[in-house]
């Protein structure tokens, strides 16, 4: 030793208790383990919906709201079901369905151009005046809207088991959207920021 | 109006909500790290949404809001850099 402060120094660590390394490698594990499991819990970025409305101006918002996310980033997941279904009609078939079915078929919309607005419809005639009055304000038709959202790379998913009640087979709906069922909608919502029931 | 210095500009006078931001985004996408990207809007309602969108795009940084006189409108400009 050439300098006392380091002779000093080194008594005092000398003298400090030796920390028990077994002991603190385990509590090391331990932490390690339960990151690893919180992030395995984190949610993605992502926003999961389920649209069960009919009605156009459900169905717009919902649209607008998944463009608005899908635009800033997020994975966007949106469920339709029950009336919802009918936003992702194309076609209306009814051989090889039960009276019921046909019926359900017959007297529901197809499509966004045949959806009512919630109040005020009048047989249509509402949904029309919401139709123009969106015009001249610039804002894009609810057809436009929906088909923004999905080249922004909304994943769309259709209820089969309301499908299977209300007699819509796949092929009268849009195409290239997916089906799946209650936990299809809970494997996105659970890692999802934000649900919306619309 | 000062001067701020932009790489890409997207002109979304006229349009509504959503309209603004996805037509933002699909520009934004496009720039190089360190880039400015102008928008006009009308939408009154652009202000708060360019601010709320750059908190959920994480390379996005809201540079400047301004608002300004074109063709005897209101026009909001936001200025956004990627980081």
């Amino acid at each position: 030793m050439t300098n006392g402060q380091v002779a000093l120094n080194d008594r005092a660590v000398s003298e400090m208790p030796l920390p028990d390394l077994a002991r603190l490698q385990e509590q090391i594990q331990q932490l390690q383990t339960q990151v690893e499991a919180m992030r395995s819990q984190m949610p993605d970025n992502r926003l999961a919906m389920v649209v069960f409305s009919g009605d156009l101006d459900r169905v717009l918002a919902a649209f607008v709201i998944a463009s608005g996310a899908a635009a800033s980033g997020m994975e966007v997941s949106m469920f339709f079901t029950f009336w919802g279904l009918t936003a992702l009609r194309q076609k209306r078939q009814s051989a090889g369905k039960t009276l019921f079915q046909k019926l359900m078929g017959w007297m529901t919309p197809v499509g966004l151009r045949r959806l009512g607005v919630s109040k005020m419809n009048f047989g249509g005639i509402g949904a029309k005046m919401l139709r123009a009055m969106m015009k001249q304000q610039g804002v894009p038709q609810p057809e436009e809207m929906a088909q923004m959202a999905r080249d922004l790379g909304v994943r769309i998913v259709a209820c089969q088991m309301s499908m299977d009640v209300m007699g819509i087979r796949k092929e009268e709906l849009i195409d290239g959207i997916e089906v799946g069922g209650v936990a299809t909608f809970l494997g996105d919502a659970t890692r999802s920021k934000a649900t919306l029931f619309i | 109006m000062t001067q701020i210095t932009y790489d890409v500009e997207v002109d979304a006078r006229g349009l509504q909500c959503p309209m603004p931001i996805v037509n933002a985004r699909k520009a934004f996408q496009n720039l190089q790290s360190g880039q400015v990207l102008r928008v006009l809007a009308t939408d009154p309602g652009s202000v708060n949404d360019f601010q709320g969108w750059v908190k959920m795009v994480s390379d996005a940084e809201l540079v400047s809001q301004e608002t300004t006189e074109m063709d005897g409108k209101t026009v909001y400009v936001h200025y956004v850099r990627k980081k």
